[in-house]
């Protein structure tokens, strides 16, 4: 690679090298949605900060590191212990992937009860390349969107998850993603796939943990269908390494009388950036996009959210909360968009920050847009600091500062991890917050009883 | 127990305090009362070493001890205590996890072993039970959604599991009606002691007539202006406040 070869044509380059290796190249309709993929990608290039959507965030790594494909090698690296949200007991079907590969021998996928599949993206190409072929790509844009768009021409992992019809599924899955320790900076690209049937029921945990301190790039989409009636919780967690850079597109379509109830816990990673788009399509559809980020030392990490009511009688409910600490900052940006004709519609947005450092940054930009006229819609947002009357009250009890601080902080996110319904997650969330206080916090264990 | 010396203190470069003398002595309850903007809660904050309240003249010997130099909740290791006059509200945090550690904090500063949850709870129902506050109250989340009076008596319940030597009651009739006066006037009264004390702060002396007080001071513009037996109290309800703001005009 020469100096002056751009990013984008040094991705279109990475593309044209691997893209007879790619999984599903001997399909038409794949292959052409690749093509388009990167034809999409090389047109619009890399989002900058002209853009309204992008002008708190700037791809920096993209432009400065050069990431190389992931290969073999990488997604074969000995892992001592995999890093997870739930407990490592086998007793929840869990499908891993290290650096961009699936690795059965870490997976645990031989009980799963009946009508729930869960497969690599590979695997489901290769054993049912007509289901697939009417799912992928139907939810997640190209247009605007050319990070998708690369996902799309470069796509080789991810997680498929299929529930059908009436089918409720009572262990929550885990999806855990690996990245790190490769010895150059690599870029994967995972692309997950989420079918929740009509009336069916699944919760599913999705966790992005880096290993090692080199510089990686993840580049995921996850589409996501609820069905009517149908009730998908998905949890995700985000503890990228310090040198990482991670970009989700999470694209979600909720059908009528269904329930999608997201949540996001961001932990860590130099670089983030999640977009989520979300619609409800039908009647008595509810969205909850919910979150909470925590970063440090240059930590950037951005929410974009635009939730879009195209139905009438839909909710939704968006709780964002962060702590920035040192020199990091924060970004959220979000839009509830109202069409003509979606009337009784009830929506409700906030975003909270704390500063703990006077180095940090938030930029919230909270957004309504309503073309209906019978609509009950807030939103609001707030960026503040440690209470110091709350302090110097738990101080006057004898709780030493470090510890005062944890509590307030634990106090102040408490409100948006209640939302996670799924109450063995909540407490695991309520665990990995704790870990990443600033000195640890010896009540733990009691905070989430 | 408690000499404070000359004691001068600022807020944001503010002088508030100019100058107060006070001694109380173990086993003795005292009352502070004066006009709004007099410096009473200021002293309060000082006596417990809020960040912001500077000590600039003076001292503050607690058990011979200069608190000055102290942190809060060394102070409160030391066996200080502040009933707040507006008691702070922690969500997501429960009364038991606040009162668990705040205890567990001040047994360590003193170099004594944490007590389990049982040891804890076998503490605090005991405390409950004589100040007949009810279990639900400690499930709750610190303060959130309690009424004035609950709040008041939240504190009192603090006071009691903490046991401190030195108790400090920040206009802590604010905001009660007379039903809830009674019931945490009561509380305190129960928690007077031989090797306590408590220094009542307070704008009326309504306060007074349910914890009475061995001797009462007036404080004005930043000094005592004069101090007296529980018949000053009675007297200022009578006369009010304006003989002190003209003497020290």
């Amino acid at each position: 690679m020469t100096q002056n070869v751009t990013p984008v044509e040094a991705f279109v380059a990475d593309f044209e090298a691997v893209n007879g290796l790619l999984a599903g190249n001997d399909l038409p309709w794949l292959s052409s949605l690749r093509r388009s993929g990167i034809e999409q990608f090389s047109g619009q290039g890399l989002p900058h900060a002209k853009l309204e959507a992008w002008k708190y965030t700037r791809l920096r790594p993209l432009e400065d590191t050069s990431f190389r494909p992931v290969n073999d090698a990488d997604g074969g690296a000995g892992v001592a212990s995999i890093p997870a949200v739930l407990p490592s007991d086998s007793s929840h079907p869990r499908i891993v992937f290290v650096n961009g590969t699936l690795r059965p021998d870490l997976s645990w996928l031989d009980a799963l009860p009946d009508g729930v599949s869960i497969e690599s993206l590979g695997q489901v190409i290769a054993s049912d390349p007509e289901w697939v072929g009417a799912h992928l790509g139907r939810i997640g844009r190209l247009d605007g969107q050319p990070l998708t768009a690369l996902n799309t021409a470069m796509m080789n992992c991810g997680c498929v998850i299929r529930v059908r019809r009436g089918v409720v599924v009572e262990a929550p899955i885990e999806v855990i993603y690996v990245a790190g320790l490769t010895d150059s900076p690599v870029a994967y690209h995972p692309r997950n796939l989420i079918v929740m049937e009509e009336n069916s029921q699944a919760t599913i945990v999705k966790l992005h943990a880096g290993l090692g301190v080199g510089a990686y790039f993840a580049n995921a989409v996850t589409e996501v269908e609820v069905g009517d009636g149908a009730t998908l919780r998905h949890y995700r967690v985000q503890s990228e390494n310090r040198e990482s850079t991670h970009l989700a597109n999470l694209n979600v379509r909720i059908g009528k009388d269904a329930t999608y109830d997201g949540f996001g816990l961001h932990l860590g990673g130099r670089l983030s950036r999640t977009d989520v788009f979300a619609r409800l399509e039908g009647e008595g559809g509810h969205c909850g996009l919910n979150g909470a980020y925590l970063m440090k030392g240059r930590e950037h990490c951005d929410t974009t959210t635009v939730i879009e009511h195209h139905a009438a009688h839909t909710t939704c409910r968006e709780i964002f909360k962060g702590i920035l600490d040192d020199e990091a900052r924060g970004v959220f940006q979000g839009k509830i968009i109202v069409h003509p004709g979606a009337q009784q519609i009830d929506g409700h947005q906030l975003s909270n920050a704390l500063l703990l450092s006077d180095r940090a940054e938030m930029d919230a930009k909270p957004e309504l847009e309503i073309y209906a006229d019978d609509v009950k819609c807030s939103h609001g947002a707030t960026t503040g600091k440690l209470d110091d009357t709350s302090l110097f009250y738990l101080r006057s009890r004898g709780i030493p500062e470090a510890l005062a601080r944890n509590l307030l902080i634990q106090s102040f996110l408490a409100e948006v991890i209640d939302e996670v319904k799924d109450e063995a997650v909540r407490e695991a969330l309520m665990d990995k917050v704790i870990h990443w206080l600033p000195a640890q916090c010896f009540l733990a264990e009691e905070w989430t009883k | 127990m408690l000499e404070i010396r000359n004691l001068h203190a600022s807020v944001d470069g503010t002088k508030i305090l100019k100058g107060i003398d006070l001694s109380i002595e173990a086993g003795e309850t005292h009352a502070i009362m004066g006009p709004n903007g007099s410096g009473k809660s200021t002293l309060s904050y000082v006596l417990a070493g809020r960040e912001g309240y500077e000590v600039t003249a003076g001292e503050i010997l607690y058990k011979g001890k200069d608190l000055t130099e102290l942190s809060p909740e060394e102070r409160a290791g030391e066996g200080v205590f502040l009933a707040f006059q507006y008691p702070v509200e922690i969500p997501g945090v429960s009364n038991t996890i606040f009162l668990k550690e705040a205890l567990n904090s001040i047994r360590r500063y003193r170099g004594d072993e944490d007590l389990d949850a049982m040891a804890f709870l076998k503490v605090v129902r005991q405390k409950t039970k004589e100040l007949n506050i009810s279990d639900d109250m400690l499930k709750r989340a610190v303060n959130v959604g309690f009424s004035g009076g609950e709040k008041k008596r939240n504190e009192i319940l603090q006071m009691a599991v903490l046991n401190p030597a030195l108790a400090i009651l920040d206009e802590t009739d604010s905001g009660l009606d007379i039903d809830a006066l009674k019931i945490v006037s009561d509380g305190v009264n129960a928690l007077r002691a031989p090797d306590r004390a408590t220094l009542v702060i307070t704008h009326y002396q309504r306060l007074l007539d349910h914890i009475v007080p061995d001797r009462v001071h007036v404080l004005a513009k930043g000094r005592i202006q004069r101090s007296g037996g529980k018949e000053l109290a009675l007297e200022l309800e009578e006369k009010g406040y304006a003989e002190f703001a003209e003497a020290a005009a």
